[in-house]
């Protein structure tokens, strides 16, 4: 084991060295390590199915990060959301899947992925990957707005302010920026609850126990309990992003 | 020089007073989107590039196309374009110029613009595209002025002049292609998602921007004493038949692949694209108009007699120039959003503001054309 390991990060330093080796990298970025973390959901939607048309989760995400409730569909800002398996997961959509499946929406947020297109094409590096724990995170004061990292994430986690959101929000928390018009926003994982050492707020919310937040670099921990015992698939895994939110199908 | 800008006979004037008020009301029109946001335009959550970037692409391909006039001239001695190679680095600043501007409406945060440059990322095309486009700029400016002042004197251009020609001619190929890099290394977007993307983009570009030089130097001789002559005229007209050609070609080539293979969310924007996805047909007209506007330029083109004909080689060239503005203009950039990564379809038309915005910024762009080619026509008059 200690002999492979050694020589596959060789292997892949050489690669990335060579500047060709961005996707082994990121994969020897994934393996286990005491000193970062990488935070990780896992969405269970078998019983979030159950659920019906809870949106618990939803609710709590977009109050306690201030998102504005934006009538027109051109225009929305969401966190996130539900969409149906079709649109969620293209690739694995086939005509004879379950009504079930096919019906019932599944919820989507950004995947905070190991290998993050948004921050590649970002101009400012407004858009980053935090090292320590794997968030990809945003800085909105320092967004030109320029949308390229909308144009380059495959799952649609990203929203632009293209009026003022004040407006739009009911209630204002005190304790989360409002962001202001011409910035992308997306979900942050609530960074700012992590810090405190509480769990995300759709996880906090979710009264079925659908949503598990942990960390995969602990071998011990839930979601790699979970990940070990259960099928997981996450989205377009084709485009060897590598996605940190799993789903139960 | 600028002097000779500042004296003109009337109809220049009412050019430049006309060009100033469409540039007044697009700022105006700049105005209220500042004061509203991007809500005053039709892009949207799925579709958030539009109008302004797809002319920012577009003229892009104007500025590169330069390089036509000035390679054949600088490597090859041709003499006939010894004339005409100021006129192409003028088009050039002024296409870059437009292309800085596309951009700048269309950021969210336009005040904070300088972090591209407090911020450099490497990692990010825009980056490049930014370096790429800021050293063309610099290297046609100096260029077309020294060459033009050295005119003005009778005496000939400066020997440190050429090694900054011979730079210009691979760096304007390099703008075209880093434009093309902003959108082909994107997995997530399968309709750019192709290596024939920089190709494309050269050959549309050589076709586009030749064809409207070509319109330019007949306006020029119209109004004017000063004639770059037939033989120039007549080669220009060549390299746009070829490169009209292979631009249908490139994408022939791409439609093989993309048809042969049979991969859905490869085909769905093509299919989009000339016959719509479901009751979603907003470029369908368009893009047929386009076709049959490429398909005819190239039959004038290729016969000598309707090439040689001044009336069906300005048509020929007008059909070059408003085809790939629509392919390039219109079609290119918004199919790349419909249908949307996850497969919906949320269709894009321009607004009015934005229009305006978009005619404000061609409106400084010919500004600075009018001023710039003004200055040659009256240094030629000069010497005539």
């Amino acid at each position: 084991m200690g002999m492979d390991r050694r020589k596959f990060l060789k292997v892949s330093g050489l690669a990335s060295l060579s500047g060709f080796g961005v996707s082994s990298s990121a994969q020897a970025k994934d393996t286990d390590s005491k000193q970062t973390k990488r935070w990780a959901l896992i969405v269970d939607m078998n019983k979030c199915r159950e659920a019906k048309d809870c949106t618990d989760c939803i609710t709590a995400c977009h109050k306690v990060h201030n998102v504005p409730e934006i009538k027109d569909k051109k225009r929305e800002i969401k966190w996130i959301w539900k969409e149906t398996f079709g649109h969620a997961f293209p690739a694995q959509n086939h005509q004879y899947i379950s009504e079930e499946v096919r019906n019932s929406p599944n919820l989507v947020l950004c995947n905070h992925c190991d290998n993050p297109p948004c921050v590649g094409v970002c101009p400012t590096q407004a858009t980053f990957r935090r090292d320590s724990d794997g968030l990809v995170m945003m800085d909105f004061h320092r967004c030109i707005g320029c949308r390229y990292c909308m144009v380059a994430c495959p799952y649609g986690a990203r929203s632009f302010n293209w009026q003022d959101a004040k407006p739009h929000i009911k209630e204002i928390n005190t304790k989360f920026p409002i962001r202001s018009k011409g910035v992308v926003e997306k979900c942050n994982l609530c960074a700012e609850r992590i810090a405190k050492e509480q769990i995300p707020a759709c996880a906090e919310a979710c009264k079925a126990k659908a949503i598990t937040f942990g960390d995969l670099h602990d071998p011990h921990s839930e979601v790699r309990k979970i990940l070990s015992e259960n099928d997981t698939i996450r989205r377009k895994p084709h485009l060897h992003t590598l996605p940190n939110v799993y789903y139960i199908m | 020089m600028i002097e000779y800008a500042l004296q003109g006979t009337k109809k220049y004037w009412i050019l430049i007073f006309s060009l100033l008020t469409v540039i007044g009301i697009g700022f105006g029109a700049y105005m209220y989107q500042l004061s509203e946001g991007l809500v005053i335009t039709g892009m949207s959550r799925d579709v958030s590039w539009g109008l302004y970037i797809a002319q920012f692409t577009f003229l892009v391909g104007v500025a590169a196309s330069a390089v036509m006039v000035v390679l054949p001239y600088y490597l090859h001695n041709y003499k006939a374009f010894g004339k005409m190679t100021i006129l192409g680095e003028f088009l050039a600043i002024s296409a870059v110029v437009m292309c800085g501007l596309f951009i700048f409406v269309d950021i969210g945060q336009p005040s904070r613009v300088m972090n591209i440059l407090l911020y450099p990322s490497p990692t990010s095309i825009f980056f490049w595209d930014f370096i790429s486009l800021g050293g063309y700029f610099l290297l046609n400016l100096v260029i077309g002025w020294v060459s033009l002042e050295s005119e003005r004197k009778s005496v000939a251009p400066p020997k440190w002049i050429k090694p900054l020609i011979y730079l210009s001619i691979p760096w304007a190929v390099s703008i075209h292609t880093v434009t093309a890099f902003i959108y082909s290394g994107l997995g997530a977007r399968s309709f750019w998602f192709t290596a024939i993307m920089a190709p494309r983009f050269l050959a549309s570009a050589f076709a586009a921007g030749p064809a409207l030089l070509i319109l330019l130097t007949f306006l020029v001789k119209k109004i004017s004493s000063f004639d770059p002559g037939k033989e120039a005229i007549q080669t220009l007209a060549k390299i746009v038949t070829y490169a009209v050609i292979l631009n249908v070609f490139f994408l022939l080539l791409e439609l093989f692949t993309v048809l042969y293979s049979g991969i859905d969310e490869h085909i769905h924007h093509f299919q989009y694209l000339f016959f719509g996805l479901e009751e979603y047909t907003a470029l369908v007209p368009f893009m047929w108009f386009s076709v049959i506007l490429a398909i005819s330029a190239i039959i004038l083109l290729l016969f000598p007699k309707t090439r040689q004909r001044e009336s069906t080689l300005i048509f020929a060239c007008i059909a070059v120039f408003v085809s790939i503005w629509i392919e390039k203009g219109m079609g290119m950039i918004v199919t790349g959003f419909i249908p949307s990564p996850l497969e919906t379809i949320t269709e894009y038309m321009p607004t009015f503001p934005e229009i305006l915005i978009s005619l404000g910024v061609y409106g400084i762009g010919f500004f600075i054309l009018s001023v710039l080619y003004k200055i040659v026509i009256s240094i030629r008059e000069r010497e005539a």
